[in-house]
């Protein structure tokens, strides 16, 4: 494992928090988005579009890129501003976010947006569509991994779970599936809505090697980002225990910001804590 | 007419495109030995990928096959992939990816597993998603002819196969053309068009019109969308009476596509053959169950002669 030095850290800790404002005023500008699991899910977002993934702004589509998939597409205010922000599309296009005719959908689309490997937004898809993509980098011997980053809302649905058995089937070591267990989904707590107790349990049940971090921690992304690099034989699941709506006080942990954007006042002040936080880093 | 099985005939065919093609992979949902995907599993085993049953996950496979470049084949009975509507819908259709869905034992063909596994409205559903083009194959031959041409189509294909040894109606010299419709027979006074295992029971009962005097168009419509409705104008205008006949519910599938195709352009008299509207039952065998349900050569001869009489009223 490489050590990953303090200011690799601190410049991606930056970037991150940034990704919140952005996402956030994304959210606040169209009067619609999903802030709760937007903002949960920034240090993962950003520790693989701006340094895990081996990716070409110049060449989105290019055969030996790794891919990612936003499984949980409705996070995609912070993958938009991820992408924009790594050059994937100028920032400026962030503010045409949902206008007719645009490139930014409501949900990724893999057609309009430059840097969108698979268009996402129902829930379940991206662990399935992951071991094919994996399955054809066998079949090409092409040399890519792929991530897949998904809720634990979204670990409700059964076609995740199809899809945990076919990647075990065929030992995918070429797929990581992060789970942003932010412990809230839509119609409030999730394990009032449907338990999924023990998910580490569950994954390694379906024989992915699994870890348990605070995805919220950059270091502790980064580093196992690069431990499932190394596994071999099975495929990788990382349970990263987030906060929904992380960095917003009045957001944090709670069901009613799943998909609702701030008012004026709230928006001025999400951004204000969210800028005393990036002074302080 | 001799009979040959369009399911054999597309799993040979499917080896056989295999060979020529290294792109071409094959997902299935624990019905290899039924739906004939082994030919294609002992060949090929590192692109043959057997999944369990996993109906929705196999879809979603064969989409993250396709964005990997490959062009898979997604095989199981055509009822199941009603289960995975969703995903065809948002990882096939909407993000076009080029993944071809091969329902098999599609209609009433598989008769002797009963309603359950039988299948009366998989054309309407894929039908109605954009992005889809939907082809039935008629015969043996036409189902093998489909393989190459479905593979190189570029986009999302829905493949509707028979479980059901047919006769064999098309030669060697047959070309699939998606989006065309196929005139098999000439006639004047009645066009019969019809899909998949329909279009021989059309041609038999074109053979009795003929006793009677009337002269009836043969079409195999085996593109279902996009539909050649300027053949069907065409055959409206024509001869003023259509017959449709479909193993299918008479509503969403060629019927359904015909009269909304005829609303547009040429009204004329229109006789639907096809399920109306209902559940079916288990049978002893395919023919009977069609004939019991509404399809036999008979009900389209009277169909053919109820659409003619309305002519002249």
């Amino acid at each position: 494992m490489t050590y990953h030095s303090e200011q690799l850290v601190k410049e991606l800790d930056e970037i991150a928090q940034s990704l919140r404002m952005d996402a956030l005023e994304m959210i606040y500008r169209r009067k619609a988005g999903h802030p709760g699991g937007s903002l949960s899910a920034s240090e993962i977002i950003t520790a693989l579009i701006f340094h895990q993934l081996r990716i070409d702004p110049k060449n989105p589509d290019w055969e030996e890129r790794d891919r990612f998939i936003l499984s949980k597409g409705h996070a995609c205010s912070l993958l938009y501003a991820a992408l924009a922000r790594r050059g994937f599309f100028p920032r400026e296009e962030l503010q045409t976010w949902g206008h007719i005719g645009g490139r930014l959908q409501g949900h990724p689309d893999r057609l309009k947006t430059p840097g969108v490997d698979m268009t996402t937004g129902m829930e379940g898809h991206g662990v399935a569509v992951g071991a094919g993509l994996c399955l054809a980098a066998r079949i090409k011997n092409l040399n890519y991994d792929v991530y897949v980053l998904v809720g634990d809302g979204e670990c409700q649905c059964g076609v995740l779970w199809e899809g945990a058995m076919i990647a075990s089937k065929y030992r995918l070591s070429e797929l990581t599936v992060i789970v942003d267990h932010n412990h809230v989904q839509l119609d409030g707590p999730v394990h009032e809505i449907l338990p999924v107790d023990s998910l580490a349990d569950k994954w390694r049940a379906f024989n992915f090697a699994t870890f348990e971090i605070d995805g919220n921690n950059m270091r502790e992304v980064l580093d196992v980002l690069d431990m499932a690099k190394e596994i071999r034989n099975k495929p990788t699941a990382i349970i990263a225990h987030t906060t929904k709506g992380k960095g917003v006080s009045f957001m944090e942990n709670k069901s009613a910001w799943h998909g609702r954007p701030p008012n004026d006042e709230e928006y001025a002040q999400a951004i204000s804590e969210l800028k005393r936080r990036l002074s302080k880093e | 007419m001799k009979k040959m099985s369009i399911r054999k005939a597309y799993g040979q065919a499917l080896a056989d495109y295999g060979a020529e093609n290294p792109n071409v992979a094959v997902v299935v949902a624990d019905v290899s030995s039924s739906v004939q995907t082994g030919f294609f599993a002992k060949r090929f085993p590192e692109r043959f990928f057997n999944v369990g049953i996993t109906e929705q996950a196999m879809v979603d496979v064969a989409v993250g096959l396709a964005l990997g470049g490959m062009i898979p084949f997604a095989n199981t009975f055509a009822v199941l992939f009603l289960r995975a509507a969703e995903q065809i819908r948002t990882c096939v259709a909407y993000a076009k990816t080029n993944v071809k869905i091969v329902g098999s034992y599609s209609g009433l063909s598989n008769f002797k597993d009963g309603p359950t596994h039988h299948v009366e409205c998989d054309i309407a559903v894929m039908r109605a998603m954009p992005n889809i083009t939907v082809v039935e194959a008629a015969d043996a031959v036409e189902a093998r002819k489909m393989v190459p041409a479905v593979a190189e189509h570029d986009g999302p294909v829905y493949l509707r196969l028979s479980r059901s040894d047919v006769p064999v109606l098309l030669d060697e010299s047959y070309e699939v053309k998606i989006g065309k419709g196929v005139v098999i027979r000439d006639g004047s006074d009645v066009a019969l068009i019809a899909s998949g295992v329909m279009v021989s029971r059309c041609l038999e009962a074109a053979e009795k019109l003929a006793e009677e005097g009337i002269d009836s168009y043969v079409v195999n419509m085996s593109t279902i969308k996009p539909l050649d409705t300027g053949l069907v104008v065409k055959l409206a205008e024509e001869t003023g009476a259509l017959v449709t006949a479909e193993d299918h519910s008479i509503i969403g599938g060629l019927g359904g596509a015909v009269a909304e195709a005829l609303g547009e352009g040429k009204p004329a008299n229109l006789e639907r053959i096809g399920v109306r509207d209902t559940f079916t039952e288990t049978a002893l065998s395919y023919d009977e169950l069609l004939d019991h349900y509404g399809m036999g050569v008979e009900d389209i001869v009277k169909a053919a002669r109820r659409a003619v009489q309305r002519k002249h009223r």
